[in-house]
């Protein structure tokens, strides 16, 4: 294997011991463990990429003595099935990494977030849960952890709107400012990270910053859980180094007849064959929550970003016009381009939509909806229109 | 409706009372009935001294919180893209054809009820579907003539 380079620290072994690292953890000082975290460099693998240390560090300074930690468990992306692996192979390091988390900040309560899909795996996590509990008393740690379902909504993988749930309202974003590390669930300082970022968190400090920082590129630290899924003979799940190009990973994973990508999901990017080369997998170039979709030539792009947009315009929560009625309008408008009722100048029209999308909704749904739009329209105009 | 002011009472009991409880006794409701109905939202909002219609608000957001009557199983076919590549299309006319139902529709016997949903995690082995929380994955015609045949036995 040349194209990619393999890693296994997410799904490698915990310990031979039951939760030994976090109880090794619980010797550092908190100052320590935050360090630690910043020097890493890790970024947030649910996709936003926001440095992981500075989260905790700026939630560790709130005066407010309740403080939450979140683990964001509500995988909804198209095409990504990552978390749902980590959860069902891994989850000991999981609750590990929020209890890091929980005492380097100051918060006793942490809740897991698990989207209603997955509700097949509670009754695993709540036996691990007891075990975990169990280790926490008996090394003195005042950190348990709350298991709290979604029931079916994508918006809810937004942070303020998965805040909004478990407090046990609709699933509609806050406006930000203020920030979760100021104001989040219940209104508390809170550290919100996806599952595979305290798993990262957890590697960390089991190996320490500077073994970790060996992986990867400047940019993008550490190794990447990928879903992949599409035109491919490989579809899975693979732990890779970010930093490579679109083009070694369809070397690897490509069915020979690659047409295109979309990294990142539905509100990720697509691209098409002839950047393949130029364009690197990470935060430098096109970031990724894990998703990778492959297309080959045999399918239409069009019925790609129809199906992403029929998404969109279901799970958009309703809260703020641009999303609301732009998901519906960008959806009419290329079917209607495609029947010849509109021109194909429309098109360009529908991509300054997308743009406005980008600057007026109020949260990253319908901010990223111009990403695989403009994308796709962009690189596949002719599919549009014939 | 006694019986749906008892569950609501004992769910309020296990959850507690606070705004927060509303999710865990919506799922808990949708759990024992498979759908949320007008007297259940009423109860809930009683048990948890909060308007009627906040009560309908949330359980109305989120597709999973069935605001109409349901079949004793539900099943969920994903339609998002790699399921879409992979043949969710013959799945799906295959169990409208076994249960004799449109999508969207329940059986008469109020056994099964067919809806479609959006990604559900599975998407190196679409097309999949959820039978209540049971995921199937990998399917095709036989694999899910087999699977239907088992739940209609039940």
């Amino acid at each position: 294997m040349e194209n990619v380079k393999r890693v296994d620290l997410i799904f490698g072994e915990y310990t031979q011991e039951k939760y030994k690292i976090l109880e090794e953890t619980m010797k550092k000082s908190n100052e320590q463990i935050i360090t630690e975290m910043i020097n890493s460099g890790l970024k947030g693998r649910g996709g936003a990429g926001f440095l992981t240390g500075m989260k905790w560090k700026f939630t560790a300074q709130e005066k407010e003595p309740t403080k939450y930690v979140v683990c964001n468990a509500d995988e909804g992306e198209p095409g990504t099935f990552k978390d749902r692996e980590i959860l069902t192979k891994v989850p000991r390091k999981v609750f590990s990494g929020m209890a890091i988390c929980g005492k380097a900040i100051g918060a006793k309560i942490g809740f897991m977030y698990l989207r209603g899909e997955y509700s097949y795996l509670v009754p695993d996590l709540m036996a691990e849960l007891d075990i975990y509990h169990e280790h926490a008393k008996r090394f003195n740690l005042d950190f348990t952890i709350e298991l709290r379902m979604g029931s079916g909504a994508y918006i809810c993988g937004e942070e303020s709107a998965l805040f909004e749930s478990i407090e046990g309202k609709r699933g509609e974003p806050r406006n930000k400012p203020p920030y979760p590390t100021v104001s989040g669930v219940f209104g508390k300082p809170t550290v919100i990270n996806n599952v595979e970022t305290f798993v990262n968190a957890v590697m960390i400090m089991k190996y320490g910053a500077e073994e970790f920082k060996k992986i990867g590129t400047t940019d993008s630290r550490g190794s990447k859980v990928f879903s992949i899924s599409g035109d491919t003979p490989k579809a899975g799940i693979y732990e890779l180094e970010l930093g490579m190009t679109v083009a070694q990973f369809v070397e690897e994973f490509g069915d020979g007849d690659t047409k295109a990508v979309q990294v990142g999901g539905a509100s990720g990017f697509c691209v098409p064959r002839k950047k393949f080369k130029d364009t690197i997998i990470g935060f430098e170039g096109v970031p990724t929550g894990g998703s990778m979709m492959i297309f080959n030539s045999s399918r239409s792009m069009y019925n790609v970003l129809h199906n992403y947009l029929d998404f969109f315009e279901e799970e958009s929560c309703g809260q703020c016009t641009p999303c609301r009625v732009g998901c519906q309008q960008l959806l009419k408008g290329i079917q209607a381009v495609k029947k010849g009722e509109k021109p194909s100048s429309y098109l360009n029209q529908l991509l300054k939509l997308s743009e406005n999308m980008k600057i007026t909704a109020k949260c990253g749904l319908g901010q990223s909806v111009a990403n695989s739009f403009s994308s796709i329209v962009d690189n596949f105009k002719e599919e549009m229109i014939y | 409706m006694p019986e749906i002011k008892e569950l609501v009472k004992g769910l309020a009991d296990k959850y507690g009372r606070a705004r927060e409880s509303l999710m865990p006794i919506l799922q808990g409701v949708v759990l024992e009935n498979n759908f949320v109905s007008d007297i259940a939202m009423t109860e809930i909002a009683r048990e948890l001294d909060i308007a009627t219609a906040e009560v309908y608000g949330t359980a109305t957001f989120y597709s999973f919180l069935d605001t109409e009557p349901r079949g004793k199983f539900v099943i969920r076919v994903c339609k998002t893209i790699t399921c879409d590549m992979h043949g969710k299309k013959r799945v799906i006319e295959k169990i409208e054809d076994l249960l004799k139902i449109k999508m969207g529709e329940t059986t008469q016997d109020k056994k099964f009820t067919l809806l479609t949903t959006n990604c559900l995690g599975w998407c190196h082995q679409g097309p999949v579907m959820l039978v209540n929380s049971t995921p199937y994955p990998s399917l095709d015609e036989n694999k899910v003539t087999e699977i239907i045949m088992e739940y209609m036995s039940k």
